[in-house]
């Protein structure tokens, strides 16, 4: 019988196979662990502010109240800065992937990768200290002249500490993320659609219409979602430029700004303790939970589009 | 006189002349300064606001090229020249700051780049003087323990997304991974944080480890993506190759596969560290700040640049000129670092990256 069936091929398992698989496995398994450890140990050391911890003096009506105006300093915060960015990413990925002469185009790439590298405590000091201060007889013109915008309301700031300067802090910073990924799916436009249009006669604006925008406007929401997933998290600039308060407001030009739950927990965190510092970590957990959300959004936008793309 | 040969041609559309764009350019933005001027909508130097000057100087120059194309060439011209008008705004927009940032910071940077500053740690300083050195010293230990706990980590589960991994577990792994890079670093911060809290009580949580871990915890998905993108363009030719003469697989791995892959890889774990090397948030949380030199980082506070560069700019002494200059220098010293580095990488992936 043996004869006249050929042999299945016996598996080898050596054990320098099985330990090196089970490292590798293990290692892949260490991330998920990383992930969960992360919100078990913020959630551990929350307890005790969050269930009737003594946190009367810094948050008197209860954690939740404590972190609202944080919550909605940050995502107003980083919104804004979305505003500012998203469109200005666009251009600057179309500048380099269909505007730009061929031979510079890679080294204008690397440019504006250049944005990325640089610390954001650079750009916190850079922020108040050149930025705040170009911007602030802008402010005032804004604040005195269209002031019928609820946005430029107020007691216009005199230092340029201002939730607007944040925002445009915030924006340089996430504009190179943004513009690379836009930049990837819109060279991945498929160059014959590119050519057809432009063989019917199409200026090159007419084509962009027609064939890149189209094709690449997952890629431009997917990059939306990284760039607020980003900014959300931004620490430092924030915490050096923006003169903070815990108000919720609008206004973006006065110097009572509702401050972000990432700069609210660097201003305080080394210098409280007991039951208040666990309430910082609740607000860092607030922000975790936030931020993985929006990061779990964006990655199954890109991943359903890596798959929609494969079957073209 | 361009415009006159385009005129006899019978295939060339009228169109505006090359040079059209760089001189409307120029006049529209000197005109704008002097509408400023002449206006005496100045301030009390003499000089325009400069935003409100590029302002008039663009609308004009949009305006103008409308126009113009719009009567020569028609409207879908017209619309053309106006994306290309916008879309260079854009990028010139992105380079104003990058320049800008540069030149304060190396212009700032240099007064106190002295060799005190590299000599010496804040220990009993108040006021001028002072130096760097505890802080370069505490960057460069607990980067390096952050790159030796991330690269192992990350290159093994690399290999265990290319190699190995299937089903539900590598999916899993691969999407967590794209999350954790969008962790914020304050987060990583907490954690480290809370987790030595745990571990060892509140008298001993900061030390320079604990920075080292919070900088992992970033740093590890950089790599295992950098890694996984190089395992995966090495040639299955190689691993068949190497099983055909009956190597097992993990040493076609550690023999074949990661050498083909090295120089990519080393280009990704130096990325990966100029991208932490300038954290400031979690170094600020679970590292702390000192004034004085520390090279144990297993025990008390651990000073590094970025939380150098901060604590000089937020708790300024007396003499606030002197703490402001070091935070200068302290930025550019790390920016040099980060240059440095990105550098390295480039030439790494140039030099070494395989031929043919």
């Amino acid at each position: 019988m043996s004869t006249t069936q050929p042999d299945k091929p016996k598996i080898v398992r050596r054990p320098g196979d099985i330990i090196f698989s089970r490292l590798a496995s293990t290692a892949g398994i260490s991330i998920l662990a990383t992930l969960a450890a992360v919100a078990v140990f913020l959630f551990i050391q929350a307890i005790p502010a969050l269930f009737g911890g003594d946190i009367e003096e810094d948050a008197p009506d209860g954690p939740f109240a404590y972190v609202a105006p944080y919550i909605f300093g940050t995502l107003y915060g980083s919104l804004l800065a979305l505003l500012i960015a998203t469109p200005l990413a666009v251009g600057i990925a179309l500048y380099i992937s269909h505007f730009a002469n061929r031979r510079l185009a890679q080294g204008l790439g690397y440019l504006i990768d250049l944005l990325a590298a640089i610390p954001s405590v650079v750009y916190g000091l850079w922020g108040i200290l050149v930025l705040a201060p170009f911007f602030t007889p802008t402010y005032i013109w804004l604040n005195e002249n269209l002031s019928w915008l609820p946005l430029f309301q107020g007691q216009v700031s005199a230092t340029g500490r201002t939730m607007a300067t944040v925002a445009v802090v915030l924006a340089i910073m996430i504009l190179p993320i943004m513009a690379a990924i836009i930049r990837e799916v819109f060279l991945q436009t498929p160059r014959l659609h590119e050519e057809a249009a432009l063989a019917l006669g199409a200026t090159r604006w007419e084509m962009i219409k027609m064939a890149v925008i189209p094709f690449g406007r997952p890629g431009i929401i997917s990059a939306m979602m990284l760039g607020l997933g980003r900014a959300l998290g931004e620490t430092m600039a924030v915490a050096m430029v923006l003169s903070p308060s815990s108000n919720v407001t609008f206004e973006i030009l006065t110097s009572q700004n509702p401050n972000t739950i990432a700069a609210n927990i660097a201003l305080n965190f080394p210098e409280a303790g007991g039951d208040y510092r666990s309430l910082l970590i609740g607000t860092g957990l607030a922000l975790f939970l936030i931020t993985m959300v929006i990061n779990m959004i964006a990655r199954y936008i890109i991943s359903r589009r890596a798959a929609f793309s494969g079957a073209n | 006189m361009a415009t006159t040969e385009t005129k006899y041609s019978l295939e060339a559309l009228p169109s505006l002349p090359k040079w059209f764009t760089t001189a409307v350019l120029l006049g529209s933005f000197a005109s704008s300064f002097a509408i400023f001027i002449g206006a005496r909508v100045v301030d009390e130097s003499g000089i325009p606001n400069l935003i409100a000057v590029a302002l008039l100087g663009w609308v004009l120059f949009m305006l103008v090229t409308f126009i113009a194309s719009r009567s020569v060439e028609g409207p879908r011209k017209a619309t053309d020249r106006m994306v290309t008008g916008l879309v260079s705004t854009a990028f010139t927009l992105a380079v104003i700051p990058l320049i800008s940032l540069t030149y304060t910071v190396v212009t700032n940077g240099v007064a106190r780049l002295d060799a005190t500053f590299f000599t010496n740690s804040m220990r009993n300083v108040v006021g001028e003087g002072g130096g760097a050195l505890h802080a370069i010293v505490g960057t460069l230990e607990i980067t390096g323990i952050a790159t030796l706990v991330s690269v192992p980590v990350g290159i093994m589960t690399a290999i265990y997304l290319v190699e190995y991994g299937r089903g539900r577990l590598k999916r899993a792994v691969t999407f967590f991974v794209d999350v954790m890079t969008g962790i914020p670093s304050i987060v990583a911060g907490l954690f480290a944080f809370t987790f030595f809290l745990i571990l060892l009580g509140p008298q001993s949580a900061i030390n320079g480890f604990s920075g080292a871990i919070s900088l992992a915890v970033l740093m590890t998905p950089v790599v295992v993506r950098a890694t996984e993108e190089m395992l995966k363009i090495v040639p299955n030719e190689l691993r068949e190759a190497s099983y055909a003469l009956g190597v097992p697989k993990w040493l076609t791995i550690v023999k074949v596969v990661l050498p083909t892959a090295l120089a990519g890889i080393a280009t990704g774990i130096i990325i990966a560290i100029a991208r932490v090397i300038g954290e400031t948030a979690p170094l600020l949380l679970a590292a702390g700040f000192t004034a004085n030199m520390n090279y144990d980082p297993f025990n008390e506070k651990m000073m590094t640049l970025p939380v150098f560069v901060y604590t000089q700019f937020a708790n300024q002494g007396i003499d606030s000129e002197a703490y402001t200059e070091r935070s200068w220098s302290g930025a550019l010293t790390l920016m040099l670092i980060v240059m440095v580095l990105n550098l390295v990488a480039r030439i790494i992936s140039r030099v070494f990256s395989p031929k043919g």
